[in-house]
């Protein structure tokens, strides 16, 4: 399975991402700069974290201009597998490629730490190595991850099985306390109604070790994997 | 020469966190009948040529896809002539 990770300026996951692809997961994975106007041959995009462009305007409004975002535009059109973590998540909504957008956390701080977070469909290829309902345990590191929609978008985000990671307590809840940014009903992760886009806060390419305190973030690597070979 | 505002605002259904600190740090300071605060962004912008009608088409494209997300955001744009420097 072949893999680009896009850089914007001032991407700051990229070098995460790629080493779980190399070094971990023995893929064959490359930076594809943001300027790069072509994906040809590759399977599946992963849109790191970072402040791209300094989150100026908004953040991910002017990544969402980069030359390389028509060929991921093209991609999604065409099936393949895009992932945008963090950032990566915000350059997804601002593009029109996942509904919604990602504003302040409703604290005004910057979350930075390990939260449980409950996978809501297992049935995609970004979770299918997991169970539904199942609670891993992820970072997130954000000051702006509170997901917003309006309440039609987000009531057929959930009918269609849309909403695939929410932020939970330990017991699998989604109580007040365990929502770390104020999301709209707990949502920490969607996919596209294709389901070949998928845009999350956690940062599951920062868990894909146990020497880093957590390697639950791997089995979303390893679905994509088992589903491209299926 | 033409000078182009941008004041783009948060809807007001939009839960607003930026507005709600700065509306109580007003509060602390002794405004205690403030009810709402809101913190938007003004963007100015200079530009060379006179035909307001046309900056206002181009720019309000600009203001839809760039400098407000119409999810979360309103904006005004206002264009006024200018002299030159």
């Amino acid at each position: 399975m072949r893999w680009a990770v896009l850089q914007f300026p001032a991407s700051n996951c990229d070098q995460d991402a790629l080493h779980v692809l190399k070094e971990v997961l023995g893929q064959d994975a490359d930076y594809v700069w943001h300027k790069e106007t072509s994906l040809d041959g590759v399977d599946a995009i992963v849109l790191p974290g970072g402040f791209s462009y300094g989150d100026y305007l908004r953040c991910g409004a002017i990544a969402r201009f980069s030359p390389v975002m028509n060929a991921v535009k093209a991609a999604a059109a065409a099936g393949k597998t895009v992932l945008g973590i963090c950032n990566g998540f915000q350059i997804l909504c601002e593009s029109g490629l996942l509904p919604g957008v990602l504003v302040r956390n409703a604290s005004l701080h910057f979350r930075c730490e390990y939260l449980p977070v409950k996978v809501e469909n297992a049935t995609t290829r970004f979770t299918g190595e997991y169970k539904t309902g199942q609670v891993l345990r992820l970072p997130i590191a954000h000051g702006e991850g509170h997901y917003v929609a309006d309440e039609a978008t987000l009531d057929s985000l959930f009918a269609n099985k849309q909403v695939l990671f929410t932020y939970c307590n330990a017991e699998g809840k989604n109580t007040p306390e365990s929502n770390p940014n104020g999301s709209q009903r707990h949502i920490a992760g969607i996919c596209n109604r294709a389901g070949n886009v998928l845009g999350l806060m956690p940062h599951p390419e920062r868990a894909s070790e146990k020497i880093l305190g957590s390697d639950d973030g791997l089995g979303l690597f390893l679905s994509l994997l088992k589903s491209q070979n299926a | 020469m033409i000078r182009a505002q941008v004041i783009v605002r948060p809807r007001l259904s939009i839960f607003d966190p930026q507005g709600d600190a700065v509306c109580r740090a007003i509060q602390h300071l002794g405004v205690a009948n403030l009810k709402q605060a809101h913190v938007g962004k003004c963007i100015e912008l200079e530009l060379d040529g006179d035909d307001i009608e046309a900056a206002r088409q181009k720019l309000d494209a600009i203001c839809k896809d760039l400098l407000s997300n119409p999810v979360i955001e309103d904006y005004v744009l206002t264009l006024t002539p200018a002299n030159g420097k």
